[in-house]
């Protein structure tokens, strides 16, 4: 019964996915594009920005599936990407007298490296020192909000971000193109990176294994699996996702730090693991919507619609995210083990 | 099977201490090829310990294990398989989104070019199940799949390794008599193949019928060997328990009185939503005890839950002492409804483990008096309430503010026995009650069951354990596939025909 | 207090007292990593919080809402609930009291100071509802909830004094049209504010005693009536408390109210009290203090007392510390941070100081984290 309610609701959302493509068509190609409303749901920048505002939310959410697959629960994504931005801020920074990719290059590695390590920091917590999970992420968001905040030099400017790379051929064809084709490299990777984590997941050893420590580990125990390397090994892999993700807002979106900048995304990209029920791809898809969502906020302020005070236009994501969360929550499934830690038998540690 | 060939298996002097617990003691085992060694004992005897330490979950404190004539290091379960050790556990290590495949593969996996193979293990799962008669599909997802396929799915996964010793913790605790009779072929099948096998049970008739060799094992110690062909069952049960046993509960012939509790065509959903219990009705008099059998899984767990409140009843109606009571809260059952409910996992339903035995005792009637005042807990009378029942029901206990998480299983369940058999109630709902605990226990809460029988209390007796059902029950109900496929008398009962209803072959049909 | 009574205390105490240790001595090796002098900035933080009876006003001042938000979030805990939304909910406390109090004028004390108060209770209480209700009715899981809660409540109070815009934009409800362009409420009428026990210079107003009242209620609410104990079951084994007839949904959904209500008086108390009126920059500074304050306070209502003292003593002398050490007081976030690890895995404790667990203490972990249903 369950399983058909969900095949209903899939037909129902490419039936939608179509009707949008074919309206975006009809908008940005024909006098329909003319009307003001119309353009602020359709346009090729409502979209473009729907890209943009996506990206860190796809990121976060991988990093959560990395997760939450092996069984680690993982609010801490926000403090995980804020951590990542603010590496990427004083790398960027430390080497702007470097060649600008050089140096653009150098900052996502130290995203990376610094992501990898709040990664590093929960898996401890978590499984060394069982703490509650859900308090070590919280542990994770207040310390990389104080260190960032202590150690932020606020007259430090970066210098450059990335650009757009136009990909030959495919970037001309219209509208297409120009919203998909025409992106810069953390985009493109951030997309690539959901078909690599899908494809790992369901169809290498690596993924079956991780799948079994988040569904039951002590069945992956007894088959000689090591459940709590797995899990360690994930927790760090999914930070350098949220790390990446943060480099993605200075390196990508913003090209500069301020306090506090990843402003709830790392809760958004939660929701969207969650209604995207712990896969990459629905995982996506929902990021793409709450992405939607930012999209038109700004596309409202930015055509200057004041009937309705913008304040109450920028909680939008935020009650999406409320709604998603209700309305999906009872239909989808978590990894059955997660949050349990797990007391390895056999004596590996 | 001469004693001179070298053993597959050796466990020479095995100790294991835990905290405070010596689990085992100076264990000596030594399995033949082509051999079944039955290894007896009750619920804490350390047998599965011994057998952890086999398949490397648990290091020995001391002693060691030789494989083929030599000694080795079991650091973990790979080093066992490696080894060919196949273990199928008690509880299922089967990942339920899973697949078959998947799991028989799952940390032994075939890869092709970086991705699974999942073709070739399909198709060595199906050459393996005509072999040894394991009819099972690979594509199959284990959670769609009864309890005894789980079980084939298990011995595929160690046979898939190539395991040449198989150990089989309490194989038929999910299984028919019949079901348990195809295993034991199975059995047979193998040790023919040349495989060895460890068969850990505590049931005397099972390991008369298919072991070659015994041994006993009680309070993590051998006390003995035995041959089951010069061998009874009394025998055996006085060497398990360390004292004379009864293995039949005494009691007098049963005086029904009038419908305590009255099920009319109940239906209820599982957790997953699919259907549960697909019209069940039956009645329990007062005086009488009806137990419900059935493999685990047909629907017992939530039959209990809709009839205590804790399921939604989705059709038909429960009637306590002539009172509608479908779908009224907990409360109301327990106080409106006069009935008691010794749940099936304590753990989770029955105590609360960090409060304290005293808490734990008036956890459904905290808030009456004496145990409240107004709003007010009154402390004072809630431990004399605690020291009357740890007296009366000997759970054994320093004191009354330990916490209940501290104490051994069988005084936890004879602690949630007090609190729910010392109400005056008129209905008595038991699931499980003896699950994993000691023999001394489950005499005492036998003995306490079938004396609230006898003070005209109607049970609702809910077991597993066929043995249980036949020893304390006046009729029995069968449950299958969420329905009550047959209610016969006990003088009527036999274990075969219980088995086949458990089966769900009705009487009279034809199949 | 008899001797064994006398020693469980100090275990109690032992573990959340060598955190706080082990956070100042690790925040100190990050500010000398960093080229920061730790040693005056410490010795400013104490004279800021304990050095003169300014400093010691200070302290109490600070403590006041965060033995609210801790209580707001440890009675959560208790019922096993992650309250993550005491921020939101102070929030909504905030503005609600203040909609009362910059209203009415012409009350007396004796009515308009209460009811500014219950306003600001009714306001965390609505805003703690709906997590609770949500949780019970969709099975959402109250973090991401409230989570998102606090970022709606935020925007929904900057709105409320918002000062309109160039374009011509409305201005909220409660802004105060002699600030011009500034986004802010006006003063509330001295009827509805709390009033001093120790006035100008001091500041410390009567907020401090109906915090400690409130947290001596919660203690004898969990701990000695029938609500309390069908409170705790429900957090320790949902399972068992529906066992034995306890309202599990219901119970969930008054947690997250009276949490809410915690909150939103927090809020209104810092408000009536001190602030006199609402701006958006005073919604700063709750943030998860109420969750380290919580934990640090083993859950415990008298713990969480002793807890909003030391917080608040490392809020209020953070000020003169940067001051006279020139240590930005962001540091104390990261100590913060520190405090909530070293609490929340005693085990990091137990093997740094080499501490055996006591043997009699289950340690159970506070709620089990998922996301779906339970």
């Amino acid at each position: 019964m369950m399983q058909r309610t969900l095949r209903i609701t899939s037909y129902v959302a490419i039936l939608l996915v179509l009707l949008f493509v074919l309206m975006t068509l009809l908008v940005n190609l024909t006098p329909l594009g003319e009307n003001r409303w119309l353009r602020i749901f359709f346009s090729v920048s409502a979209l473009n920005f729907t890209l943009r505002a996506s990206v860190p939310l796809i990121l976060g959410a991988l990093c959560g599936i990395l997760c939450e697959r092996t069984g680690i629960v993982n609010i801490g994504i926000e403090g995980m990407m804020l951590a990542g931005a603010f590496a990427a801020f004083v790398a960027k920074t430390s080497t702007n007298d470097w060649p600008l990719t050089a140096s653009l290059i150098f900052g996502v590695l130290v995203a990376l490296l610094v992501g990898g390590l709040m990664g590093l920091l929960h898996a401890t917590f978590a499984i060394r020192y069982r703490m509650d999970q859900i308090i070590s992420g919280t542990v994770l968001i207040i310390l990389a909000g104080g260190i960032s905040a202590y150690l932020f030099d606020r007259d430090a400017v970066a210098q450059g971000k990335f650009g757009a790379i136009a990909i030959p051929g495919l970037s001309q064809i219209p509208v297409l193109g120009e919203v998909l084709f025409t992106n810069p490299p953390l985009t493109y990777l951030a997309l690539l990176l959901v078909v690599v984590i899908h494809v790992g997941l369901f169809s290498t050893r690596w993924g079956l294994r991780s799948r079994a420590c988040g569904e039951h580990p002590r069945a992956a125990d007894t088959v000689g699996i090591n459940v709590n390397r797995l899990r360690y090994m994930n927790t760090v892999l999914g930070g350098m996702l949220a790390g990446l993700a943060g480099g993605f807002l200075v390196l990508e979106a913003v090209g500069q730090f301020q306090e506090g900048m990843t402003a709830g995304r790392g809760f958004i990209a939660l929701a969207a693991m969650i209604f995207g029920n712990w896969m990459p791809f629905g995982a996506m898809s929902a990021a793409l919507l709450f992405g939607y969502t930012q999209a038109l906020q700004n596309e409202l302020l930015l055509a200057g619609v004041t009937s309705v005070p913008r304040q109450f236009v920028s909680m939008i994501p935020y009650l999406v995210t409320i709604i998603a969360v209700c309305g999906f929550v009872g239909r989808v499934r978590p990894p059955a083990a997660e949050g349990q830690v797990y007391e390895q038998e056999s004596g590996s540690e | 099977m001469s004693n001179s060939a070298t053993p597959v298996l050796e466990a020479r002097n095995i100790t294991k201490l835990f905290p405070g617990v010596v689990a085992n003691e100076d264990i000596h085992l030594t399995l033949q090829k082509g051999e079944i060694l039955a290894l007896l004992g009750e619920n804490g005897a350390g047998k599965s310990t011994l057998m952890h330490i086999i398949f490397g979950l648990y290091r020995p404190t001391r002693g060691e294990i030789w494989v083929n004539g030599a000694p080795v290091v079991m650091k973990n379960p790979r080093t066992a398989l490696q080894l060919g050790i196949g273990m199928v556990h008690q509880h299922f290590q089967l990942v339920p989104v899973m697949s078959v495949t998947d799991n028989v593969m799952l940390g032994d996996e075939r890869v092709k070019g970086g991705f699974l193979d999942r073709d070739a293990v399909a198709a060595r799962i199906r050459e393996l199940s005509q072999k040894y008669g394991l009819e099972v599909d690979p594509d199959a997802l284990i959670e769609d799949l009864p309890l005894g396929v789980r079980q084939r799915v298990e011995i595929l996964k160690a046979l898939y390794r190539n395991a040449q010793i198989l150990i089989l913790d309490e194989p038929t605790a999910v299984l028919t008599p019949q079901e348990a009779e195809g295993l034991f072929a199975v059995m047979e099948t193998l040790r023919r193949q040349g495989e060895s096998i460890i068969f850990i049970t505590h049931k005397l008739k099972e390991v008369l019928r298919i072991a070659d060799r015994i041994m006993v094992l009680r309070g993590g110690r051998v006390v003995g060997h035995a041959d089951p062909q010069t061998t009874t069952q009394q025998q055996l049960a006085a060497m398990m328990v360390g004292r004379e046993v009864l293995l039949t509960v005494d009691k007098g012939p049963a005086d029904p009185g009038e419908p305590v509790l009255e099920l009319d065509g109940l239906r209820v959903a599982s957790d997953l939503g699919t259907p549960a219990l697909r019209g069940v009705s039956l009645q329990v008099r007062a005086g009488e005890i009806l137990g419900v059998a059935g493999v685990q899984g047909n629907g017992q767990t939530e039959l209990v839950e809709a009839i205590t409140g804790l399921r939604r009843v989705e059709g038909g109606r429960v009637v306590m002492n002539g009172t509608d009571m479908t779908n009224a809260s907990p409360r109301r059952i327990t106080h409106e409804g006069r009935s008691s409910h010794v749940p099936e996992d304590r753990h989770a339903y029955g105590m609360v483990d960090v409060y304290s035995i005293a808490d734990n005792l008036v956890l459904n009637q905290y808030y009456r008096a004496p145990f409240a005042s107004g709003i007010t807990i009154q402390t004072e009378p809630i431990a004399e309430h605690a020291r009357a029942l740890v007296d009366t029901f000997d759970v054994r206990t320093p004191d009354i503010a330990m916490h209940a998480g501290g104490l051994s299983g069988g005084n936890q369940q004879k602690m949630v026995v007090a609190r729910e058999f010392s109400r005056p109630i008129r209905l008595l709902i038991a699931a499980q009650p003896t699950r994993g605990i000691d023999v001394g226990s489950i005499e005492f809460i036998h003995q306490q069951i079938v004396a609230k029988r006898d003070e005209g209390v109607a049970v609702l007796l809910v077991s597993a354990e066929l043995d249980e059902i036949m020893a304390l029950s006046d009729r029995i109900a069968v449950i299958y596939k969420g329905e009550i496929i047959g209610i016969v008398n006990r003088a009527d009962a036999t274990r075969e025909g219980l088995g086949l209803l458990m089966a769900g072959v009705r009487p009279g049909s034809h199949e | 207090m008899n001797r064994s009574a006398l020693r469980r205390t100090g275990q109690l105490l032992l573990v959340p007292i060598l955190a706080v240790c082990s956070a100042l001595l690790v925040g100190a090796a990050i500010m000398w990593l960093f080229g920061d002098n730790p040693v005056a900035a410490y010795y400013g933080l104490w004279e800021g919080a304990f050095g003169s009876p300014r400093a010691w006003s200070t302290t109490i001042r600070k403590m006041t809402p965060l033995m609210l938000t801790g209580l707001s979030v440890a009675i959560a805990f208790k019922a096993g609930l992650f309250n993550i939304g005491a921020s939101g909910q102070f929030i909504m406390g905030t503005v609600c009291s203040v909609a009362v109090g910059v209203n009415f004028a012409g009350l007396p004390s004796v009515v308009h100071l209460p009811l500014a108060l219950l306003a600001g209770v009714a306001g965390g209480l609505f805003w703690g509802a709906i997590p609770g209700l949500l949780k019970v009715f969709t099975g959402a899981h109250e973090v991401i909830v409230t989570i998102m809660l606090n970022y709606i409540a935020s925007l929904f109070a900057a709105w409320t004094v918002y000062a309109g815009g160039t374009q011509g934009q409305t201005p909220g409800p409660l802004w105060d049209s002699t600030a011009g362009a500034i986004s802010r409420t006006p003063e509330v009428f001295v009827s509805a504010r709390l009033p001093w026990i120790v006035a100008e210079p001091y500041r410390v107003h009567w907020g401090v005693v109906i915090a400690l009242l409130v947290a001596l209620l919660s203690w004898w609410i969990i701990f000695k009536t029938t609500l309390g104990f069908s409170l705790r079951t429900v957090g320790t084994n949902a399972k068992a408390a529906r066992y034995a007839g306890m309202h599990v949904h219901g119970i969930t959904i008054l947690t997250m109210m009276v949490a809410g209500g915690l909150a939103g008086l927090a809020g209104a108390i810092e408000t009536l009290g001190l602030n006199h009126r609402f701006a958006p920059e005073f919604t700063g500074g709750v943030g998860f203090d109420g969750i380290t304050v919580a934990l640090l306070g083993q859950t415990h209502p008298l713990g969480v007392i002793l807890s909003a003292f030391l917080l608040g003593a490392l809020d209020a002398g953070s000020a003169r510390m940067q001051f006279s050490s020139g240590v930005s007081v962001d540091i104390i976030q990261v100590i913060q941070a520190l405090v909530l690890a070293f609490v929340a895995a005693p085990m990091i404790i137990r093997q740094l100081y080499r501490i055996r667990k006591p043997s009699d203490q289950a340690e159970s972990t506070l709620f089990s984290s998922r996301w779906g249903r339970s």
